[in-house]
């Protein structure tokens, strides 16, 4: 269920694109075709899926305060946090490029479509701001961090497969001269992220409805309850009545 | 001797306006939109992006007859984390409440195409005095677009400045607020940078024709 939850979350809700802005510069330069932004969606997808439990698995065992504690008593003050942008970076960078190295060995096809995208996706910031929420939304397990990399890497995907499609539509309209290009998908990108907006309801509303039929449930009982010893008093009476 | 020759002038000029690197080069997108709800914090975004922007740029500019080309990109990456792990303890240290409000947005200073597009555009190819002015112009260029985003969507969105209330009071119905004047919540709202920017773009291109795209 947990799962569930941020899964979902992390696609709409807190949607990378919609509701973070991260990843915006690929985002815009990839975006003018269907079929290369759905190259670069998949590749953003498989390194975000790869990175975040990579680095959860640096910030719980090495880079936490107390994190070290495994290696004995005496390493359990530590606090490497500091060094977490430059481990995180470093992670992404050398993943990206044995990622690159594993695909172009074994499956040739898949790097021909995938290929030229990974070495852009080093400095998508993206991943590294997936790795980053990860670590400051402190996400307890390692199977959550993996939902939540994929979860985040395909509402980029959404994302930028619906800006590609519409971004091949608006080609035939007569959009005004100054607007063309760069400013009309600027426009377009904030509009879609009003509408995204409106997925903010979904597990905030769910919850509020869960907590009140509980305290209504929870009155009721008492009241039946209540109830139950007021009808035991009548009974009690009327056998006290009844025996008299 | 000039101390800036009129070449040199140019890397800082062009970026400001007709060689932006928001509006024009689509850099550094992502933390221009997503902090520029107060203009304290665009501020602070922009003065920290100056620091590893320029720094950076010499940096890799001594460096670049030593860096093999194959590990260019971890090598600037490893640049840039360093410049922005000081930044980021330089704000917990000073600003602790801000940098809570920029969190991640720090770190992600490191991914800010801005600053890869310039070392890989620029700094690779060009002496450390000359990349030190380009950084130091584009950085000035991305401030410029932060700081109006930040600027306006304060304005609009709470009616302050900086944290001052220029507008009056809304509580106390004083200044605009008296005569039935409302901040526009939605300028707050993330969605509304996009829209500002957008709209930049527009009256820049309006004006400067030639930047008008094809399609």
């Amino acid at each position: 269920m947990e799962h569930i939850e941020l899964f979902f979350k992390s696609i709409f809700i807190d949607n990378m694109v919609f509701a973070t802005f991260l990843g915006m510069c690929s985002y815009l330069a990839v975006s003018k075709k269907v079929s290369t932004a759905v190259g670069l969606g998949a590749a953003v997808i498989f390194v975000l899926a790869v990175t975040v439990p990579l680095n959860w698995l640096l910030d719980q065992y090495i880079l936490q305060e107390g994190a070290l504690s495994w290696l004995g008593e005496d390493y359990a003050q530590y606090d490497l946090s500091f060094l977490s942008f430059i481990m995180f970076i470093a992670t992404i960078a050398t993943m990206v490029q044995l990622v690159e190295i594993i695909v172009e060995k074994f499956s040739p096809s898949l790097y021909n479509s995938l290929g030229i995208f990974l070495p852009l996706i080093a400095v998508n910031c993206a991943i590294l701001g997936g790795s980053l929420f990860m670590q400051s939304r402190e996400i307890p397990s390692l199977g959550l961090a993996l939902t939540y990399g994929v979860g985040s890497g395909i509402g980029w995907f959404l994302a930028i497969l619906a800006i590609a499609a519409i971004r091949e539509k608006i080609r035939y309209s007569s959009v005004p001269p100054a607007l063309r290009g760069l400013g009309i998908t600027f426009i377009i990108t904030g509009l879609m992220a009003i509408g995204f907006m409106s997925f903010g309801g979904m597990l905030t509303g769910g919850d509020e409805k869960k907590e009140e039929p509980k305290t209504e449930e929870a009155k009721v009982e008492v009241q039946k309850e209540l109830n139950k010893e007021e009808d035991a008093k009548i009974v009690a009476e009327n056998t006290n009545l009844n025996n008299n | 001797m000039a101390l800036i020759s009129k070449k040199d002038a140019a890397l800082i000029k062009d970026p400001f306006l007709d060689n932006n690197p928001i509006t024009i080069q689509v850099l550094g997108i992502c933390s221009a939109l997503a902090i520029t709800a107060e203009l304290k914090a665009s501020i602070v975004m922009s003065v920290s992006v100056l620091f590893v922007l320029g720094l950076g740029n010499v940096v890799i500019s001594l460096m670049r007859n030593i860096i093999p080309s194959k590990i260019r990109i971890i090598v600037q990456l490893i640049v840039v984390a360093t410049l922005v792990i000081i930044v980021d303890l330089v704000l917990k240290a000073f600003a602790y409440e801000l940098s809570k409000t920029l969190s991640v947005f720090v770190g992600l200073i490191i991914t800010n195409c801005i600053i890869m597009g310039r070392f890989e555009a620029f700094a690779l190819g060009n002496g450390p005095w000359r990349s030190f002015l380009d950084g130091i112009g584009n950085a000035v260029g991305y401030a410029v677009i932060l700081i109006a985003v930040g600027f306006f969507r304060e304005l609009l969105g709470s009616g302050t400045l900086l944290g001052f209330k220029v507008l009056g009071d809304p509580i106390e119905k004083t200044g605009l607020y008296a005569i039935g004047y409302e901040n526009n919540g939605f300028m707050l709202l993330s969605p509304m940078a996009l829209i500002v920017v957008g709209i930049i773009i527009w009256i820049q291109r309006t004006k400067n024709t030639s930047l008008i795209e094809e399609n």
